[in-house]
């Protein structure tokens, strides 16, 4: 198995994080390069054709999007590692729920905060105050919303551990840890107590170690 | 009673993905709770005990309630896997790809398509403005490169996923009908071949005709 990507990229995190959840490390990580476009480069092209990473091989088949990899490894891999999608239909159902509301709600409020305050400073440019502005104000109404939610179940999709819960830290690490700008998270009890739980398992903290040393 | 409830009105998308997903599936026997986003019953107490980000649809069946469309057609293709279309493809390989057209779907094609038809057919009833045609003109940029590529993977297969109907087709139809149909871009369409015969092909299904039928009765109700 190969990963296309780099491991300070917050989606080929995803996927590496799955990985590592699984128990899986029977795979490399072949580095493509954003800062020399090697995302856009003609052969990389045939393997993403919106230039993206992450990107997976296993085998003859070319996968790309975190999500979809992500499900892959889960499935993959079910008998072993942590069970990403719960026991029942019902459970199963309920990560699902929860993942499209990363994908629809959070990561569109998050991927902008983080694109201003870690990923534009990298790259000389200051950010702009009103997008941070108005995307923090939003994620802290979302926030409000995992709160309520949380008090009552340890995890999103209740009290197991999921592909849903996962699926929220590579953004939540840059913001949080990165950025220094947590206050969202932090603040709130329950979500603070989630977000210290799930970054605080083993599968993360041996990718994050990674994803820090190669930034 | 059915036991099958979806709440909301078919004005939405999101709501008419789930319908086309059920009709697909041959499952006949739900009930639709009407939800107006227009008279704000999506903020009731009542309501956000089921949905709790205010959204349509929620879904319901028996005493298990779920939303989020995609999470809920995803769901209906598991309980009914024996009966009407098979959604999800056969082999793990199929599922993959099913998934990864579904992410495309998800995190390429609706943000765009979805804010050219907001701001053309519902920024005045909605949001009481007028279209903001700057915001028209960069999503239209964006949405030519992704259909592009959506253009190149339908030269070589039939449907998205490979050569069978999937739930990846059926996200996009939704959309594409008020994109097409309703803000009036189907030039989009009609100038790239393939992706043209693949909208002919999965718009013209029994499921989406059905929905269209419902929609159609719903607006006539109003």
């Amino acid at each position: 198995m190969k990963v296309y990507g780099m491991p300070y990229s917050t989606c080929t995190v995803r996927v590496l994080t799955t990985l590592a959840e699984k128990d899986e490390e029977g795979y490399e990580i072949v580095p493509i390069d954003l800062q020399v476009g090697a995302h856009k480069s003609p052969e990389f092209l045939k393997l993403q054709p919106f230039g993206a990473i992450p990107v997976l091989q296993d085998g003859n088949l070319t996968l790309f999007e975190s999500r979809a990899i992500a499900r892959y490894v889960a499935e993959k891999f079910e008998g072993k590692g942590t069970a990403l999608f719960g026991k029942t239909v019902e459970e199963r159902a309920l990560v699902n729920q929860w993942l499209e509301v990363e994908s629809h709600s959070f990561n569109p409020l998050i991927e902008p905060l983080v694109v201003q305050l870690v990923f534009a400073p990298m790259r000389g440019k200051e950010p702009v105050e009103s997008v941070v502005k108005d995307h923090t104000y939003k994620l802290e109404k979302l926030l409000d919303i995992y709160e309520a939610h949380l008090s009552e179940n340890k995890y999103l999709a209740g009290d197991f551990f999921s592909l849903a819960d996962l699926s929220h830290i590579p953004y939540a690490f840059y913001l949080i840890n990165v950025a220094k700008k947590g206050a969202p998270f932090t603040s709130r009890k329950h979500v603070n107590a989630w977000w210290e739980d799930i970054s605080s398992r083993p599968a993360w903290k041996k990718v994050a170690a990674l994803a820090l040393t190669k930034e | 009673m059915a036991s099958l409830k979806v709440y909301g009105k078919t004005y939405s998308t999101n709501v008419t993905r789930v319908l086309t997903t059920l009709a697909e599936k041959n499952v006949d026997d739900y009930q639709m709770v009407p939800i107006d986003l227009l008279t704000g019953a999506n903020k009731t107490p009542e309501y956000l005990k089921l949905q709790p980000f205010g959204q349509i649809p929620a879904f319901q069946d028996g005493d298990f309630t779920l939303y989020e469309s995609r999470a809920i057609a995803r769901y209906i293709s598991d309980k009914y896997e024996g009966q009407g279309t098979a959604l999800s493809g056969n082999t793990e390989r199929e599922k993959a790809l099913v998934n990864q057209w579904l992410e495309v779907e998800s995190q390429n094609y609706n943000p765009c398509a979805g804010k050219i038809v907001f701001e053309c057919v519902f920024a005045q009833i909605l949001a009481g403005r007028p279209t903001d045609e700057a915001v028209v003109k960069e999503q239209l940029e964006k949405l030519e490169k992704i259909l592009d590529v959506y253009e190149a993977r339908l030269t070589h297969h039939k449907y998205l996923a490979g050569d069978f109907f999937s739930l990846a087709d059926l996200a996009h139809i939704p959309v594409t009908n008020n994109l097409i149909n309703v803000a009036k871009k189907g030039e989009l369409f009609s100038s790239r071949k393939h992706l043209n015969a693949w909208w002919e092909d999965i718009s013209s299904r029994p499921s989406w005709q059905k929905v269209l039928q419902i929609i159609q009765a719903g607006q006539q109700q109003k």
